[in-house]
């Protein structure tokens, strides 16, 4: 009975000034995002309309006709199996190697009293915010063989004759982890911080030593940060470019460097397209997992 | 009671108990920042190869660099580059991170995601993306070309940093302001932007730095009268180790020191 | 300017009037009455504003009281013009203003959180709304002034807002929002950041100052006793729903539901039972006769831990007073009053609170006491039993 009468009310006698306020708030919303538009139209010219066509021409034939052909290459070749077998193993390496620096640090940081943190997270954000190119190019001059590594080694007495540190797999590793590690040490920094010290204290006086207490309450809390962190080093390693163009000096083939070198030697754009769309889904596949593990973009840039 | 036996915690843990991670971060932090700065000594270096220390001090690769048309030239592209990127990202960032955090409709967390895509595609896909566009537009080479595409991968830290801040400031101060008789316009350039300025002059500085250390587009899309400065600096790395580099590295360290310093320091005043 | 402690307020009165004019309106009354007809707000399938109803009249302190998410604040939002609602009417006086945008519908607004501007001076956010207006330097200074005195503040304009204490920055959030003449008033818990003591004195400084202004004022709050103190009349607020609209008095002791019988004050209810002569019993012991009106879900008693009192061993009730008998399972002291904890049965305990006095502590109900609790007649609630939702 009263539903029929709600109904009724509200059939014979429109809500008042329901149209008009819906209008205005459609209004608001759309001058509101109006703002944002430009800046869409610049990601729209600059990255879904370029790699949108290479997706495309990644599935054009080198007939012209649709085809997998270019996807179909990398399941054959031996030389795309090495190229991805080697990104690969430069990013685990890579990702391996900052977690075994970047965990003291980010703990070191995450206990330090809070006036400090600025000063000593300097360190991290400098080379974050130095120019990629110096770095990879003082990483050159310190490992090359009369470098200063290389002469400090051997008058400590280490080698005798100098080893080859740059343009191979060494180089590359130490050049990429010195450049990825503020990427793993920002968002665990930023984890550690959010653990509840009650939580240490609480494991002290349950009767474990400050070892114990670390490992079992300490470590597993700041995991999901570290994982998170190591994620986006993986992600960031397997498409980049200038380090292991630079310091692997040609030895070390990696998915980015392979697509410049089809285009520069071959110019089969739907080689290097189908290339990149795999680099493509790879990324998003693992950044889609870090999403679910952490939410980094605050951890990443909350504290700058 | 010495230092080393005091308590680092409010547990038993002592400084001397975490001693060798006090070590052993030291020589984490040395080895970040020491690598960037060794090219300082490196430039003023009077010998062709690069040694350590240097035998001879001069101050013969600045000549060769400030002496070459080619480097000059490279230089004031990017500078211009650079300078015109931060002038169009800064804005547009801003405007459209305003407006995602402002309004509450559904699409703006996709919105979002999608203004952050420069940061999440690889950076050489994108380079050859814009590469092969540019070349059907004709924007190869040209300056417009490439500060469309600097400002593409600045917007989303210009986001960030805007977003992160306004995060932190209370909106109910722009509500107020309108109570008071202020339209929203005024009340984002009365109220909101004063307080948000230290952030917006961050994102700018940071607008600047990426679009003027930006390598992978660049070696790509730029080129002729409009090379970059990191363009000319990655062909000579790959082919040989010229110590001009070492002078034009150590001007972009500075700049970099330079920015991120202002940046912390602003930070500092807006807390 | 010489003159009594009322002085600063017949001046503020006659610049009101003077703001009045500017602003264009012919209208120089110094308050308006609110007139919210069917407004109505959805979030999804959420109700956050159930077409409500609501005549605030012309210069009265109107507090819409609510748990959180029950829509109180939903509602002052719309009165101020930052939430718009799916449909309805908001009029103030013969204007109707539910599609006028928040810079012109001319109401003072006072936040939880200040919502100072902390890039201006105290006098900078006081003059924000004047200079807003155009009105010259020199009148600015001496309204700022003016503003500044009635909330006992002068003298503190240049001041800075990080160098003010919580009570002062209230101050400053209501001295801004009111020097501009409004003449409606929306405070959105202006106080529930200030701690107990500070608090206490500001519902009072608050309620004088709205007497002075004379200005129609809404006020939002979810604590009863902020809203029992400060309210010429209470909003009920519940599920978007008004629950009750009165004066304190009313509100209080005549619940019209078990919402606002339970949500105001301490109270517990009994559910009542009929008998053949059309009486309400509890227990077979007759409690009154079924109230005129709707009362088909049966009735109810609510009994007030301060109705009660104790008495001890076992007494009958009276003419006057509807006995409980029960047994003591606690008594806490709180300073000027203590409370029992009673079991009249194995499902129902009954509060009671007395004042402490001088009473020694041996004389309060002891644990497993064997009382009687007494209600006075005069002091039945009667409230009909809601329909389950």
């Amino acid at each position: 009975m009263t539903a029929i009468g709600i109904e009724k009310t509200g059939q014979s006698e429109a809500p008042l000034h329901a149209e008009e306020l819906h209008r205005q708030q459609a209004r608001e919303q759309w001058t509101l995002l109006g703002l944002a538009v430009p800046a869409l139209i610049i990601v729209c010219l600059i990255i879904l309309i370029p790699v949108g066509w290479l997706f495309y021409l990644s599935f054009v034939g080198n007939d012209g006709e649709l085809s997998l052909q270019h996807y179909a290459k990398m399941v054959q070749y031996k030389s795309y199996a090495r190229v991805f077998a080697t990104t690969f193993q430069v990013s685990v390496l890579t990702t391996g190697i900052c977690i075994l620096i970047g965990y003291p640090l980010s703990y070191f940081l995450a206990l330090l009293p809070p006036r400090w943190v600025g000063f000593f997270m300097l360190a991290v954000l400098l080379p974050f915010w130095t120019s990629l190119l110096v770095r990879t190019y003082a990483w050159l001059v310190l490992l090359q063989k009369n470098g200063l590594l290389n002469d400090f080694a051997m008058q400590v007495g280490l080698w005798d004759t100098p080893v080859k540190l740059v343009h191979n797999m060494t180089g590359t590793l130490i050049g990429m982890a010195h450049i990825m590690l503020p990427f793993l040490v920002l968002p665990l920094y930023n984890a550690m911080k959010k653990i509840d010290r009650d939580l240490m204290y609480a494991a002290g006086n349950l009767g474990a030593s400050p070892v114990s207490a670390f490992w079992r309450v300490y470590f597993p809390l700041s995991l999901p940060g570290m994982v998170a962190g190591s994620l986006i080093v993986f992600v960031l390693c397997l498409g980049f470019y200038v380090t292991p163009a630079v310091l692997g000096g040609g030895r070390v083939i990696m998915v980015a460097t392979q697509i410049t070198a089809i285009l520069e030697n071959q110019f089969d754009w739907g080689a290097a397209s189908a290339l990149g769309v795999v680099l493509l889904i790879a990324t998003m596949l693992f950044l889609y997992i870090a999403g679910r593990l952490f939410k980094f973009d605050a951890a990443l840039f909350g504290k700058n | 009671m010495s230092w080393w036996s005091s308590p680092a915690s409010d547990t038993q843990v002592t400084h001397g108990d975490r001693f060798w991670l006090y070590v052993v971060a030291s020589v984490i932090m040395l080895l970040l920042v020491l690598p960037t700065f060794i090219v300082i000594p490196m430039s003023f270096s009077d010998s062709q190869y690069l040694e350590f220390p240097p035998e001879n001090w001069s101050s013969r690769w600045y000549e060769v660099y400030f002496g070459s048309t080619k480097w000059m030239r490279a230089t004031a592209t990017s500078v211009q580059v650079g300078i015109i990127t931060m002038l169009v990202a800064t804005p547009l960032g801003t405007m459209a991170a305003y407006a995602l955090f402002v309004s509450g409709h559904r699409a703006t967390r996709a919105l979002f995601l999608f203004l952050i895509t420069p940061m999440i595609v690889p950076v050489i896909l994108i380079a050859i993306g814009v590469f092969y566009a540019y070349g059907r537009a004709g924007l190869n080479n040209t300056i417009t070309g490439l500060v469309l595409a600097h400002t593409a991968m600045a917007i989303p830290l210009v986001m960030i940093v805007i977003t992160a801040s306004l995060r932190s400031y209370d909106l109910n101060q722009e509500r107020v302001a309108r109570s008071l008789g202020a339209t929203r316009v005024k009340a984002f350039f009365l109220i909101t932007l004063p307080q948000i300025r230290f952030s917006v002059i961050t994102a700018a500085l940071l607008s600047f730095l990426t679009s003027f250390d930006e390598v992978i587009i660049a070696i790509f899309v730029s080129g002729g009268v409009n090379a970059t400065l990191t363009k000319h600096m990655f062909s000579a790395l790959r082919d040989f180790i010229d110590p001009t580099i070492a002078a034009i590295s150590t001007i972009m360290v500075l700049v970099s020191t330079v920015l991120l310093l202002m940046t912390q320091f602003i930070g500092a005043r807006e807390k | 300017m010489p003159g009594g402690e009322c002085r600063p307020a017949v001046i503020f009165g006659v610049s009101v009037l003077a703001d009045n004019n500017n602003n264009g309106s012919p209208d120089t009354s110094t308050a308006l009455p609110i007139h919210i007809s069917s407004l109505t707000k959805k979030y999804g399938d959420l109700y956050a504003l159930d077409s409500v109803d609501l005549e605030i009249r012309s210069g009265e302190f109107l507090t819409l009281l609510g748990p959180s998410g029950s829509g109180k604040t939903t509602l002052l939002m719309a009165i101020a013009g930052f939430n718009r609602p799916d449909s309805g009417s908001i009029r103030f006086g013969d204007q109707e203003v539910i599609l006028t945008p928040p810079h012109k519908r001319n109401v003072g607004m006072v936040f939880q959180s200040y919502a100072l501007f902390p890039h201006m001076s105290v006098a900078g956010n006081i003059g924000f709304p004047l200079k807003l207006r155009g009105v010259n330097a020199a009148e600015i200074e001496e309204r700022v002034t003016e503003a500044l005195e009635t909330v006992q503040l002068a003298g503190l304009g240049e001041r800075g807002i990080d160098q003010l204490s919580g009570g002062q920055r209230q101050r400053v959030a209501l001295a801004r929002a009111f020097v501009f003449g409004p003449r409606i008033l929306l405070m959105d818990e202006p106080l529930s950041a200030l701690d107990k003591k500070l608090r206490e004195r500001m519902q009072i400084e608050l309620k004088i100052l709205h007497r002075k202004l004379g200005v129609t004022t809404v006020y939002v709050t979810h604590d009863q006793r902020e809203a029992l103190t400060m309210s010429d009349r209470i909003a009920v607020i519940n599920h978007g729903r008004l629950a009750q609209v009165d004066t304190p008095e009313v509100i209080y002791n005549h619940p019209a539901n078990a919402f606002v019988a339970d949500f105001i004050g301490e109270s517990t209810m009994l559910p009542l039972d009929l008998d053949a002569a059309g009486n309400l019993t509890y227990k077979g012991s007759k409690v009154g006769k079924t109230p005129s009106g709707d009362g088909a879900g049966g009735w109810s008693l609510v009994v007030r831990p301060e109705h009660l009192s104790i008495m001890a061993g076992k007494k009958p009730g009276t003419d006057q007073t509807i006995a409980f008998e029960g047994t003591v399972i606690e008594t806490v002291f709180q300073g000027e009053t203590a409370f029992s904890i009673i079991a009249i049965d194995d499902e129902t305990e009954l509060q009671v609170r007395f004042a402490t006095g001088s009473k020694a502590k041996s004389s309060y109900p002891q644990s497993g006491e064997q009382v009687t609790l007494g209600l006075a007649r005069d002091d039945v609630i009667l409230i009909p039993e809601e329909d389950p939702q």
